[in-house]
């Protein structure tokens, strides 16, 4: 049923492939189709899983009922059947299919009786159709079946026939896309003898009806239906066939439907009957519903059928829209001749002659106008029921009495003004200026109260102006005809301008909404968090359409609200389900929607090109469905926009986190390199020399014997030092650092450092300056001195062998202060900060052996962990780099161990 | 016959410099050494070593430049590399560039005289092929092509045989994959065609294909096949 067969070229069309490559995954179904109850269908599909059992298929029975018929019952022995789930509804317990069980059970092919059927409000979907497909979709195989009544193309031709209308329909897509059909087919006499026999069940509610039913009459033209749906079928896979392996088909001309869907009651059964026709030509087809300014006054009622026609269009498979125009006519011709449609449908009005000559329909004036296009002029059908409520929207927001008596204060300056004129004017003229008040009500308060004015305007010119004067008698004949003009002026005055105003109301309405969702994308598009962003979005879609609104995004294996407006953080456990159920299938679920109607809220999915990113969940306090057609499409406006929003958000997000892994990638492997080198290249020069004395001592002279033990004695002291320094970084990061202060006196600490160095400054000169009397400072003794020792070490590697190192300790009476000073090149400034970061080395121009990159990062873990600062900076009297350690005398240690 | 062998050792750090002196000299080689790759060229200008001992990570900058200036100088001494990088990248390079084997730190002494052996007979050989090479169980015949195992005839395809003749030309060697492949194929094909043929050449050659002694794997360079006897 798809629009492109004008695509002839000899390649499979891709959505012909698509819909095979789509059934690859899906569970396949098979459908019984009957005529009527008691062909048989039951006993076939029992039959046929029995076969498949033998051959080894794990087959189950999901729901099956065998009304206790014998020889039906006699089949379902040997099978496994899923036991039913009990629903309490209205305080009976009632049996349905248990679908969850049929998914966990997870079997190959599953029997569902009774494709139908409807289920027990409260159940997962409202239709077992719907149940089947989500077995379908979880790659379970399905058999099903089903009577050709109710089959929703046919359902009004069914009811004609036999007069019984049936409530259960099954979109006919169900039919179409299902990959096996068998016709369960008996002969009228054969079925009539068995219902005879009481091999049918009837349910008790149908025993008056069934001899009407069962007429042989009714029976072959039921037949007949269900024969010719199965032939169509067949010719439909063979189209479908022919198209995916690009055999050129006999479609020759591209035949499209269009079916006007108007406010009167037939309106779905106006589009069964486009979608039939559409099937016989083996046409696309679309539903439209053409919006005028009189959709402003429409009832809730007719709102309800017009979005419900369009459902049925788009459930047949079929394609529904809506489009503005200044008239049906307009809008569907136009819409016809830009779109390539060759047929359109439309209801007939029945009303009378001298109404149409006046005013012609829609039908008549697009039958005037259609030139190529066939016109279709459907019989409208007979309202069963009449409709309750008719009463025109207008009625429904309350009466409001200030625009009448605003009209009446307009009257009432027309005749001020009327009376001061009438001393210069003449007296007809004055009726120019009532006509004026009556155009200026009709243009600020609409139609009925310029109706009025008019009324009231007449009676006023009257009674003052028209002799007799004072009363509403008429002398004069030609007066009684001015004022019959006066009148019939006003009320056509009045009317256009009511239908002037209700069109510029409509335009501002349209303009109002375009401003605003432009407003919103502009606002959107300046927004880069997350939340902000939900909460925009929210709040717009609550504030345009007057709803509650929670927005749900992806959380672990499910979904959770992540904003609302109003506020809201907790949604009970229907509204969850039909959420959760929402974001698994990007379907509409809940309130109003054919999945988990259950629900207090209505979940829509949010789309963009990449998928599903989250849900919309809506709910108010009106009655009925939550959305109009106007409305559900202005949801999808604003959900687009918020979905590309929030994608936008995710894709920066996961940038910046793949720049962070990268960056912390760097980092990793920079340590990798950094502690490989430092371990390895001491553990070099161990093993080396090792080896060397094994190998070879008998060769080697004492004095060069003599340098390799040295070596391995100063090369493992190395390694001991970088060792250290790891284990001192793993525990400051680990935050197993614990400090111990006390009173400790700085010249021991110094002191004690300069031994421990002694060896790594063995070549420099060593300078001490202890300012005298210093105090002693509460602090941990053990890692002040490996911070001297570690600056004592850097001063070491940096500078050069022969010059000086000063140590330095001096008190403010605050602070205590050790200062390292050394005679290198310095510090580049830029690197100033960052030489305390960890693994960070200064890149000395000519690669001098550098340190771990550890050892000032943990003088800086360790004096921050005693309260203190440690800062870098270059000499100001020669090159040369000071470190300044900063402790407070009365050391206030922060914590007992650092983080 | 090593008595006049000039050795070159060019790393950083002294305490590796200290026990390749010793160790070298225990061996009656000449040791010359140098710090850096400017260091280096200058020495070797200079006293024209028949061995180089060459650290990768040299403070003045990369010991694949000083691999690459001593051959365009035109020098064909064997280099023997030192790198403390676990990268098969570099490694890699070096060879391809000319280094002639590579040890990784920490090494044991022995295991660098004996790559520094095996690398000086290599170029001895060179001068005065042997026609017949005996490695083990192997022996292989050049001038005839004739490949015996344990005294039994293997019989190689062409391909194979060619694979096999590289790998006698360097044994005791390391060949990188680029290299074999280009004597072997003549052009670079994928390396995975070269696994395929040495695994073929192994079930022919190997006592335990599963535990190759002969032709062993040096994981992410190449390959190298076990030195003359």
């Amino acid at each position: 049923m798809n629009d492109d067969r004008a695509d002839r070229d000899l390649r499979p069309s891709p959505e012909a492939l698509l819909e095979q490559s789509g059934r690859e995954s899906r569970g396949r179904l098979k459908v019984f189709l009957g005529a009527a109850p008691g062909v048989g269908k039951t006993y076939e599909m029992l039959n046929q899983g029995r076969q498949r059992r033998l051959e080894g298929v794990d087959a189950v029975i999901g729901v099956v009922e065998t009304h206790g018929r014998i020889e039906t019952d006699r089949l379902t022995k040997g099978f496994e059947i899923i036991p039913k789930k009990r629903l309490s509804y209205k305080g009976r317990v009632l049996a349905e299919m248990d679908i969850d069980a049929i998914l966990q059970r997870r079997p190959k092919v599953v029997l569902v009786d009774e494709l139908a059927h409807t289920n027990v409000p409260g159940s997962r979907h409202p239709k077992r159709y719907l149940d089947v497909q989500e077995i379908l979709e979880a790659g379970i195989d399905v058999y099903t079946t089903l009577n050709v009544q109710h089959l929703e193309s046919l359902n009004d031709v069914v009811a004609r026939i036999t007069r019984i209308r049936v409530r259960e329909t099954v979109p006919d897509s169900i039919l179409d896309r299902a990959d096996d059909v068998e016709l369960v087919d008996l002969t009228p006499e054969d079925l009539i003898q068995r219902l005879k026999e009481g091999k049918v069940y009837v349910p008790e509610q149908a025993r008056r009806a069934v001899q009407h039913y069962f007429m042989p009459g009714n029976l072959t033209a039921l037949r007949e239906l269900a024969l010719r749906r199965t032939a169509q079928r067949v010719d439909e896979q063979m189209v479908n066939y022919m198209r995916a392996h690009a055999i050129q088909g006999p479609w020759e001309a591209s035949e499209r439907v269009l079916v006007s869907v108007g406010k009167r009651p037939g309106a779905a059964a106006l589009v069964r009957y486009g979608r039939r026709l559409a099937d016989r030509l083996r046409a696309s087809w679309t539903a439209i519903y053409v919006e005028t300014s009189a959709a402003q006054r429409l009832s809730e009622n007719e709102r309800d059928r017009i979005a419900e026609a369009l459902r049925v269009a788009e459930r047949l498979g079929g394609e529904a829209v809506t489009i503005p125009a200044s008239t049906v006519a307009d809008g569907l011709i136009e819409y016809a001749q830009n779109n390539n449609f060759t047929h359109i449908v439309v209801a007939s009005v029945r009303r009378p002659r001298w109404l149409e000559l006046i005013r012609p329909s829609a039908a008549h004036e697009i039958i005037r106008r259609a030139g190529d296009l066939s016109i279709h002029v459907v019989p409208e059908e007979k309202p069963r029921t009449k409709d309750k409520e008719e009463a025109p929207r207008a009625a429904a927001s309350p009466w409001k009495a200030e625009p009448f008596v605003g009209s009446v204060g307009m009257v009432a300056v027309a005749l001020a003004i009327g009376l001061v004129l009438q001393q210069s004017l003449a007296v007809s003229n004055i009726a120019l200026v009532f006509i004026t008040c009556v155009l200026v009500s009709a243009i600020t308060y609409g139609r009925w109260p310029a109706l009025f004015a008019s009324f009231v305007s007449v009676l006023a010119y009257n009674f003052f102006f028209l002799p007799p004067l004072y009363k509403f008698t008429i002398s004069d004949r030609e007066n009684v005809v001015a004022l019959f003009f006066f009148a019939l002026v006003a009320v056509i005055v009045s009317n256009l301008m009511a239908r002037v105003r209700d069109q510029v109301m409509t335009a501002r309405e349209r303009a109002k909404v375009t401003e605003d969702l432009y407003l919103f994308s502009r606002k959107l598009a300046g927004i880069v968090s997350l939340d902000d962003l939900l909460w925009a979005t929210v709040y717009q879609i609550a504030a345009m359409l007057k709803v509650r609104v929670v927005l749900l995004l992806p959380d672990g294996d499910g979904v959770s609200v992540r904003a609302g407006y109003p506020p809201e953080d907790l949604l009970d456990d229907a509204d969850l389900a039909a959420a959760r159920w929402a974001w698994e299938h990007s379907r509409a679920a809940g309130r109003g929607a054919d999945t988990l109607p259950g629900a207090k809220r209505l979940f829509l999915p949010m789309r963009t090109g990449r998928g599903t990113i989250g849900i919309i969940g809506l709910d108010n306090d009106r009655p009925g469905p939550i959305l109009s057609p106007d409305q559900r499409r202005l949801l999808d406006a604003l959900s687009d926009q918020a979905a590309l929003a929030v994608e936008r958000v995710n894709l920066v997000q996961d940038i910046d986190r793949a720049k962070l892994t990268a960056e912390t990638e760097r980092l990793r492997s920079a340590l990798l390199t950094s502690i490989s080198h430092d371990l390895r290249t001491p553990l070099a020069s161990i093993l080396g020399s090792a080896t060397s004395l094994k190998a070879y001592h008998g060769q080697i002279d004492e004095k060069a014997q003599d340098e390799l033990i040295a070596t391995i004695q100063d090369e493992s002291e190395r390694l001991n030092r970088f060792i250290n320094n790891l284990l001192d970084m793993t525990r400051l990061e680990s935050g197993a650092i614990s400090v111990r202060a006390e009173a400790t006196d700085l010249a021991d600490v110094i002191g004690s450092a300069l031994r421990r160095a002694s060896k790594v400054l063995s070549t420099h000169r060593v300078k001490v300056d202890m300012m005298p009397e210093l105090p002693m400072p509460r602090l941990d003794a053990v890692l002040l001195e490996q911070v001297i020792f570690n600056l004592l070490d850097n001063a070491a590697k940096y500078a050069p062998g022969n010059s000086e190192v000063c140590v330095k300790a001096l008190s403010d009476g605050v602070f205590v202060r050790v200062e390292v000073t050394d005679e290198g090149e310095g510090i580049p400034p830029g690197d100033l900060e960052r030489i305390f970061d960890k693994f960070y080395r200064v890149h000395a121009a000519d690669r001098r052996r550098a340190g771990t990159g550890l050892g000032l990062a943990i003088c800086r873990g360790f004096i921050e962990a005693m309260g203190g600062t440690i800062t870098a900076a270059n000499r100001t009297d020669k090159p040369g780099a000071v470190f300044t350690v900063a402790l407070p005398i009365e050391a206030t240690v922060p914590h007992e161990s650092v983080a | 016959m090593t008595k006049d062998l000039r050795i070159l050792v060019v790393d950083d750090e002294p305490a590796i410099r200290r026990f390749l002196r010793a160790s070298l000299n225990a061996q009656g080689y000449q040791v010359i050494e140098a710090q850096t790759g400017h260091g280096a060229l200058e020495l070797f200008r200079r006293n024209t070593p028949d061995v180089v001992v060459l650290d990768l990570g040299l403070p003045d900058g990369d010991g694949l430049d000083v691999i690459k200036d001593l051959r365009e100088s035109g020098s064909a001494a064997p280099i023997i590399v030192l790198s403390s990088r676990t990268d098969e990248a570099g490694k890699v390079r070096a060879l391809d560039l000319g280094a002639d084997d590579y040890v990784t730190k920490p090494f044991g002494v022995e295991e660098l005289l004996a790559r520094l052996r095996a690398a000086l007979r290599h170029r001895l050989q060179q001068q005065g092929e042997k026609p017949v090479f005996k490695s083990g169980d192997l022996t292989v015949d050049l001038v005839r092509r004739i490949v015996t195992v344990r005294g039994g005839d293997v019989k190689l395809s062409p391909r194979e045989y060619d694979l096999l003749r590289i790998l006698v030309m360097h044994a005791g060697k390391v060949l990188t994959h680029r290299f074999i492949l280009h004597e072997v194929w003549g052009t670079e094909t994928d390396v995975q065609y070269l696994r395929i043929y040495i695994r073929a050449l192994r079930q022919k050659i190997e006592a335990d294909p599963d535990r190759p002694q002969l032709i062993v794997t040096e994981q992410g360079v190449g390959y190298r096949l076990r030195a003359a006897d």
